[in-house]
């Protein structure tokens, strides 16, 4: 059990910045996602914690420990590696009991903490196995399995799905989850899926460029993104997001478009300022447009059908909305058609203004200097 | 119903069809494997044949008069003293294969998975090394020899063909062992491997093949090698079976029931040596590893 600490962590390849000045707090307990899409640093944070890739300036704390120069063993960290790594000329329960031999565990523990271990993941059956034996599936368990055998203060997983079909990765997303609840050691886990950071992560750090974007809860960085990246990177489909000029339409504020303007919502009064001519961007959640009759709190937008992709119990609409392409999730009983003509109602409520120049929402900017 | 799979278990004619169609290859193959094959057969056919019928008629009429005899071996390995010479060049080829082997992994696994300053450069130095002929530094080692006080023993020669195993047995190994995957090295980093750990647990049993085809290499050249046994192996005592040959042959060069035994002893060994390393000789011992 351990909390891990990032405190202005750098790490430079030559003169390329993979990580810039990382500050972050890893919870005790915790499952933390870092995600990203790819080269945005999250995989070499997470070598940085195993101790595989050092440390160009800051420092990085396991506990209280500061562990900059300790080597990856005495780190007390397991980690399951994306191409799992298994030893290939061991049996599986060597594979499992690898690192307890070379910790010089007694002969009667290990074959305990294996047993155990192997009960854990399913692979009591298949202890005697090579690794060229196993499934794909079979191989991912006994990688889970030789880094829960250690018992760990942190497990590091380096996206350990993304070998796995489509139905096996569901599967193995809930058993991870479901490991995490029972063993309850802190997880850091890299993904470039956002689905999975969602499913499965206590708290996500959304990274992009070696840069820590936003770290929050699953449901903050849905609801309340920092800026226009996490807005567009988190959530599926992603953002919808339309170019704005602020104007006034009588005594009211508005956002125009060629397309529709909307009336600016109150929240943003005070960010947004009374100058007109700014131009924004706004973003709404595909499943946040609505078909029909819209209230009061919405704003209408006409719209054309491209295409419907049906998905059962959803669709998703491609639109056209002068030169914007919208996304739109709607219920399938609507039974929309390429071709039609559709208004779409959008929730002020659900609406996001980002700056153009500097990506970062207005919103929050506001809600983060008054917390 | 038509049975699916039908290669699961294959009639001869099927096996006959799928066998024509690497016909050619089959027919190359096997005539290369004559043409190696007929020197030594007559070579052993020789050797066992009393000398009069060696004088009188050539080997492959042996099968019109099957004679056989022992007496050639005999012959050489007492009366001629080949089995003490037989004992100097396996005392001489098993340090010289092992040593290489053992200095050449450990400095092939630092090259491939050690970091350093200046390594890359230290193994092109060593790569260097390959093109010096043995023959102009013959003389200096020599010398260096003579001042250390190693003429005389079998350190000389060990220590002479590990130096001029060294650099292609690095090279090999090396080559092969970056080939690894990385993933596999820093699993057992993190399971708590030393790095020495990770070299004898991990790099070597997953390099058997390279490690078991480069001793059938440095065993073959040492054991043949007869130049470097000439310079640096001075009591006759002491000396390996190429140079007692090379005596034996300007001795008896025409008794030839004498040579063709002894070079059938010379030439059975690395065919030992071979064939018992063979099982090693297997692709894809990393199956398994990643992904």
């Amino acid at each position: 059990m351990a909390t891990v600490t990032f405190d202005h962590v750098w790490k430079r390849f030559g003169d390329v910045v993979a990580v810039n000045d990382l500050s972050l707090d890893i919870q005790d307990e915790e499952f933390l996602v870092l995600v990203g899409p790819s080269g945005c640093g999250k995989t070499t944070s997470l070598r940085m914690i195993a101790g595989l890739e050092e440390i160009t300036e800051g420092t990085l704390k396991i506990g209280e420990r500061v562990v900059n120069d300790v080597p990856p063993k005495d780190r007390d960290v397991a980690m399951v590696f994306q191409s799992y790594a298994l030893y290939p000329h061991m049996t599986v329960y060597d594979n499992l009991a690898f690192g307890l031999k070379l910790r010089k565990v007694p002969k009667a523990e290990i074959d305990r903490r294996v047993r155990e271990a192997a009960k854990t993941i399913e692979l009591s059956d298949l202890l005697t196995r090579k690794p060229r034996q196993l499934s794909g599936g079979q191989r991912q368990r006994v990688a889970l399995g030789r880094a829960i055998v250690r018992e760990p203060a942190v497990f590091l997983m380096d996206e350990p799905l993304s070998n796995l079909d489509a139905k096996l990765r569901v599967q193995t997303r809930a058993e991870i989850a479901r490991l995490h609840q029972r063993l309850k050691t802190t997880i850091v886990y890299v993904t470039h899926d956002q689905v999975e950071a969602m499913t499965m992560g206590t708290r996500i750090a959304v990274m992009n460029f070696g840069l820590l974007q936003q770290v929050g809860t699953p449901q903050r960085l849905y609801e309340h993104p920092v800026n226009k990246f996490v807005a567009g990177f988190i959530g599926s489909p992603s953002m919808n997001f339309v170019q704005v000029t602020t104007g006034r339409e009588g005594d009211r504020a508005v956002l125009h478009d060629e397309a529709f303007t909307v009336p600016l919502p109150d929240r943003f009064r005070e960010a947004v300022g009374p100058t007109t001519g700014r131009s924004l961007t706004l973003g709404f959640r595909p499943e946040h447009l609505a078909i029909g009759p819209v209230g009061d709190n919405a704003a209408t937008v006409r719209t054309n059908v491209d295409v419907v992709e049906f998905l059962g119990n959803e669709e998703l609409l491609h639109l056209r909305a002068g030169h914007h392409d919208l996304v739109a999730v709607v219920d399938a009983r609507h039974r929309v058609r390429p071709g039609d003509v559709l208004d779409l109602g959008i929730p002020f409520d659900k609406v996001h203004l980002f700056d153009d120049e500097t990506g970062d929402s207005l919103a929050e900017v506001k809600a983060v200097s008054a917390a | 119903m038509v049975r699916l799979g039908g290669a699961v278990r294959s009639s001869l004619a099927q096996r006959l069809v799928a066998l024509t169609g690497r016909g050619v290859l089959h027919v190359v193959v096997i005539g290369i494997a004559l043409v190696w094959l007929i020197p030594s057969l007559g070579l052993a056919v020789t050797s066992l044949r009393p000398p009069g019928d060696i004088a009188a008629s050539g080997w492959w009429t042996v099968l019109g008069q099957p004679r056989f005899t022992l007496d050639n071996y005999a012959e050489v390995l007492s009366s001629q003293g080949l089995a003490q010479n037989f004992l100097n060049s396996l005392f001489i080829t098993v340090p010289s294969t092992i040593l290489p082997l053992s200095i050449g992994a450990l400095a092939a696994f630092g090259f491939a998975w050690l970091r350093f300053p200046g390594r890359d450069w230290i193994f092109l130095g060593v790569l260097a090394m390959m093109i010096i002929p043995i023959q102009v530094s013959l003389v200096p080692s020599l010398l260096l020899f003579r001042t250390l006080g190693l003429t005389g023993s079998y350190v000389g020669i060990w220590l002479a063909h590990t130096a001029f195993g060294l650099p292609f047995a690095i090279f090999l190994l090396r080559n092969f062992f970056v080939q690894l995957p990385r993933d596999l090295i820093e699993a057992a980093q993190m399971d708590g491997a030393s790095s020495l750990g990770i070299f004898r647990r991990i790099i070597v049993p997953l390099s058997v093949p390279a490690i078991a085809s480069l001793a059938v290499f440095q065993f073959l050249w040492v054991w043949n090698d007869l130049l470097m046994a000439l310079i640096f192996v001075q009591q006759p005592s002491q000396q390996p079976l190429t140079v007692a040959m090379s005596t034996l042959l300007s001795t008896y060069g025409q008794e030839f029931n004498l040579l063709s035994a002894a070079s059938f002893i010379l030439m059975v060994v690395p065919l030992i040596v071979f064939f018992s390393l063979q099982r090693y000789f297997v692709r894809g011992i990393t199956a398994g590893a990643v992904k």
